[in-house]
């Protein structure tokens, strides 16, 4: 069940009837609850009269929509080419080591989810790992741990984007 | 305010000159995403902190990328009658160290990556000196930018604004240059002129195909419709490839510029810009812009007092790699999945929502202010006879210099990997360059000496694309290179024609077999026959393409894949199903680096003795080779 159908009610209706906002409503929904909950998508489809296989098929096209929840913090392993060959893969496992989780999963305590993700466009810095809003660049997997901390502790306000000193 | 004349327009560009070369003196920090990423909002924030604890008098701003990624967060300084100063690698530790040095008017030489005596507004064609008469005598000893090999070979079109002005300024977009094309157009020519002069110039576009921009935009314009848009493809989805994030995050006036003057040669009334979600930055610097022209009446209805109306819109994509194909583009922004379509019809005839759609790529876009603004003409003595102008290529992988290069079509790439891109780190040896993302190839050795041009790059098996360079050195593994493309593109397949999403699957599982240890003869050949199939009976691009990087692997690296297959053996060893670990007793100092980053504890040894890795226990995940100083695991 949905904490605040009021939320999604107000999320849909802000967008009015129009089909070609069904993508920008999945993401705002998507925003508010890290995923999107199967509740949403039905609401969706009562409120636009848009097929709800057309919600779904929508919402499970698209890498950037979780049909499943998703953690506190959202880690996201570029592997892109450039990020492939300096060692983008190496890194996505030792972060599964760390945390024991699968790419793809979410911790059990809801903290993080590890996700790669296909090129965030900062192919100088590779390898590079986003974790929400930040952006890690040169990370080794002797770096992993430090970087990690910072965010199991909660404390993001002292968090600095910049590569840990090896 | 409105701008409704070339008397506001100068009025304008006066505004932003100040700001560009203000009396006092003022540092700029590249706040892309990269430099972002390495630190310059820390040293952004400790600028403006130190600066107001010293008293000191300086402006802080931010700008875009310049390019020279590996040396990131870039700090600027122009100070008067100084040349303008760039410093690398700045931390926020250097601040105070730098802050001395503006007071007392020293340089600290050791950061400093170069100098610029003057600054070209390309899309005017004028110059401006940093200072008058003789130089400083501090700074005469610092390289010149345009002497350093990273920029020597480079002409800056489309990114000509990157690193020079704020983003968020449109005072400092006009007081170079920026829109004057646009005045020029809805004044003195006729849409058929524009067209005519895009024509002449010989763009084309730069999202990869090479379709010749002018011609897209006249079939365009004859489209018969009340209703006809214009979409700037800004999904960029290829990895390896950066250069619409950087031109968006760090010259967004120059793509809407472009997107204008396109709306009014084609008779378009509606734009929609299709970012891909995964650059919240430069979906955030082109909504400022797009307010930032509403208010000054360069959007929107009745725009420079010319009775022409056109809005933008962004449209946020959602994490699909097909989504930059075009009609998989147009189905996305309509809310549908991502699903490409058969062509004929063309979108410039029917297009979204079914009306004529004008689709180019950021980086076309760009250069059209400039081609309008020197003339077709101009932009045609630049390049090769078929490819005109310039490209933005990132060059990224096994290279000293990575950044975002723009450089004349045709020059080769041996001159962009050992020039511009200043050579393979480590004392590596060069073995293939990729271009093309996932719908191109890899280039060997034995043809550096190419120029590079959309229909050299044909000949030898692999294409432009969006202009991603991906160099690899002979520690990478083609076999596991051609294994990750299929890999991707099977990933991204939207899975409407079953030979792209079940011969990409099956080519991934080949590949697979034979970096595991498992291929076996044949299995060349079957992949051969599987990539023509695949090539010829799917829908859009990135089925027909997704054979590429499979075949030209093939073509210039067979005896990879036979290593593999015969040998069992991978001779970049990088398969790990193929490489054992172990220790060289000689070169090990016993430092216990290695044993304390092991995740399995294979390494055990004893401070200042040569330590032993037991090979049932390694897992093969490198953290000992990243830590080990001397070199002494050996992979093999």
């Amino acid at each position: 069940m949905i904490s605040n159908p009021g939320k999604i009610s107000s999320i849909i209706e802000s967008f009015g009837a129009a089909g070609g906002s069904l993508i920008s409503m999945l993401q705002e929904i998507q925003a508010e609850y890290h995923y999107l909950p199967r509740d949403a998508l039905v609401l969706i489809a009562e409120r636009t009269g848009l097929p709800l296989s057309q919600v779904f098929s929508t919402a499970t096209f698209y890498n950037a929509f979780s049909l499943t929840p998703r953690g506190k913090h959202l880690i996201s392993v570029c592997l892109g080419t450039a990020c492939h060959v300096r060692g983008g893969p190496k890194i996505t496992d030792k972060i599964g080591r760390e945390l024991n989780v699968e790419a793809g999963a979410t911790t059990d305590d809801l903290q993080f989810t590890l996700e790669t993700v296909r090129c965030v466009g900062c192919c100088a810095l590779a390898p590079v790992v986003r974790i929400d809003e930040d952006t890690h660049g040169h990370v080794t997997q002797k770096k992993v741990p430090a970087i990690l901390k910072k965010y199991a502790r909660g404390d993001k306000q002292d968090e600095d984007t910049k590569p840990q000193e090896s | 305010m409105r701008i409704q004349s070339l008397k506001n327009l100068e009025g304008m560009k006066k505004k932003g000159l100040r700001s560009l070369y203000p009396d006092e003196t003022k540092v700029m920090v590249g706040m892309a995403t990269c430099g972002l990423a390495t630190g310059a909002k820390e040293v952004f924030e400790a600028l403006k902190k130190e600066a107001e604890k010293r008293k000191q008098k300086i402006l802080v701003t931010k700008t875009g990328c310049i390019g020279f990624c590996s040396r990131e967060p870039l700090v600027d300084v122009v100070q008067k009658e100084r040349p303008r100063i760039t410093y690398g690698e700045v931390d926020a530790k250097k601040v105070p160290g730098l802050l001395d040095d503006l007071s007392e008017g020293k340089v600290s030489k050791e950061w400093v990556v170069g100098k610029m005596t003057e600054d070209e507004c390309l899309a005017e064609g004028s110059k401006r000196r940093y200072f008058e008469g003789e130089e400083p005598e501090e700074t005469r000893e610092i390289p010149s930018y345009d002497e350093l090999s990273f920029y020597k070979k480079q002409k800056k079109i489309a990114t000509r604004n990157c690193g020079f002005i704020d983003p968020e300024s449109i005072e400092e977009y006009i007081a170079r240059g920026g829109y004057f094309s646009l005045h020029k157009v809805l004044t003195d020519m006729e849409p058929e002129q524009v067209i005519g002069d895009i024509k002449k110039s010989g763009l084309r576009g730069r999202g990869g195909a090479g379709f010749p921009t002018g011609l897209k935009w006249e079939i365009s314009r004859k489209s018969r419709s009340g209703t006809k848009y214009i979409v700037c493809n800004a999904d960029e989805g290829d990895p390896g490839a950066y250069m619409d994030r950087s031109i968006l995050e760090g010259d967004p006036h120059t793509v809407l510029e472009g997107m204008i003057i396109g709306a009014y040669a084609i008779g378009a009334s509606e734009g929609y810009i299709y970012c891909r979600t995964e650059y919240p930055l430069a979906i955030e610097e082109l909504s400022i812009a797009i307010k930032k022209a509403r208010e000054y009446g360069l959007l929107g209805k009745n725009i420079m007092g010319s009775g022409m109306d056109f809005d933008i819109k962004i449209s946020e994509g959602a994490g699909a790699f097909v989504c930059g194909e075009e009609t998989a583009l147009m189905a996305s922004i309509e809310g549908k999945t991502g699903e490409p379509r058969m062509r004929p019809p063309f979108p410039s005839e029917s297009g979204l929502w079914g009306k004529p759609t004008n689709i180019n790529n950021v980086e076309t876009w760009a250069n059209v202010p400039v081609i309008i603004g020197r003339g077709g003409d101009w932009y045609s003595k630049i390049g090769t006879k078929e490819s005109k102008g310039t490209k933005v290529f990132s060059i990224v992988g096994k290279i000293n210099n990575t950044g975002l290069v723009e450089v004349p079509m045709g020059i080769t790439l041996k001159e962009l990997v050992e020039d511009v891109g200043g050579g393979i780190p480590n004392n590596r040896e060069f073995k293939a360059v990729q271009t093309g993302g996932p719908s191109g190839g890899c280039i060997p050795k034995s043809l550096l000496q190419l120029p590079v041009d959309y229909e050299e790059l044909a000949k030898a098996g692999s294409i432009m694309g969006s202009g991603g360079l991906i160099v690899m050195d002979d520690e990478t593994c083609m076999v596991d290179v051609a294994k990750y493309f299929i890999g991707f593109l099977e990933d991204e397949s939207c899975g409407k024609c079953l030979s792209c999403r079940e011969g990409t699957e099956r080519m991934r599982e080949i590949l697979e077999d034979i970096t595991e240890g498992r291929g076996k003869e044949g299995d060349i050949e079957l992949l051969e026959s599987l990539a023509a199939v695949v090539k010829d009976v799917s829908l859009c691009g990135l089925g027909s393409t997704a054979p590429n990087p499979v075949l030209s692997t093939i073509q210039y690296f067979r005896d990879e894949y036979e290593a593999h297959i015969k040998e069992k053996r991978c001779p970049a060893r990088v398969c790990r199903a193929l490489v054992q670990y172990r220790i060289d007793p000689e070169a090990c100092t016993g430092c216990r680096a290695c044993l304390t980053v092991c995740p399995e504890g294979a390494i055990t040894g004893e401070r200042k003795k040569a330590h032993v890795l037991d090979r049932k226990k390694c897992i093969k995940c490198g953290a000992c080779v990243e830590v080990c100083k001397p070199d002494a695991i050996i992979v093999e």
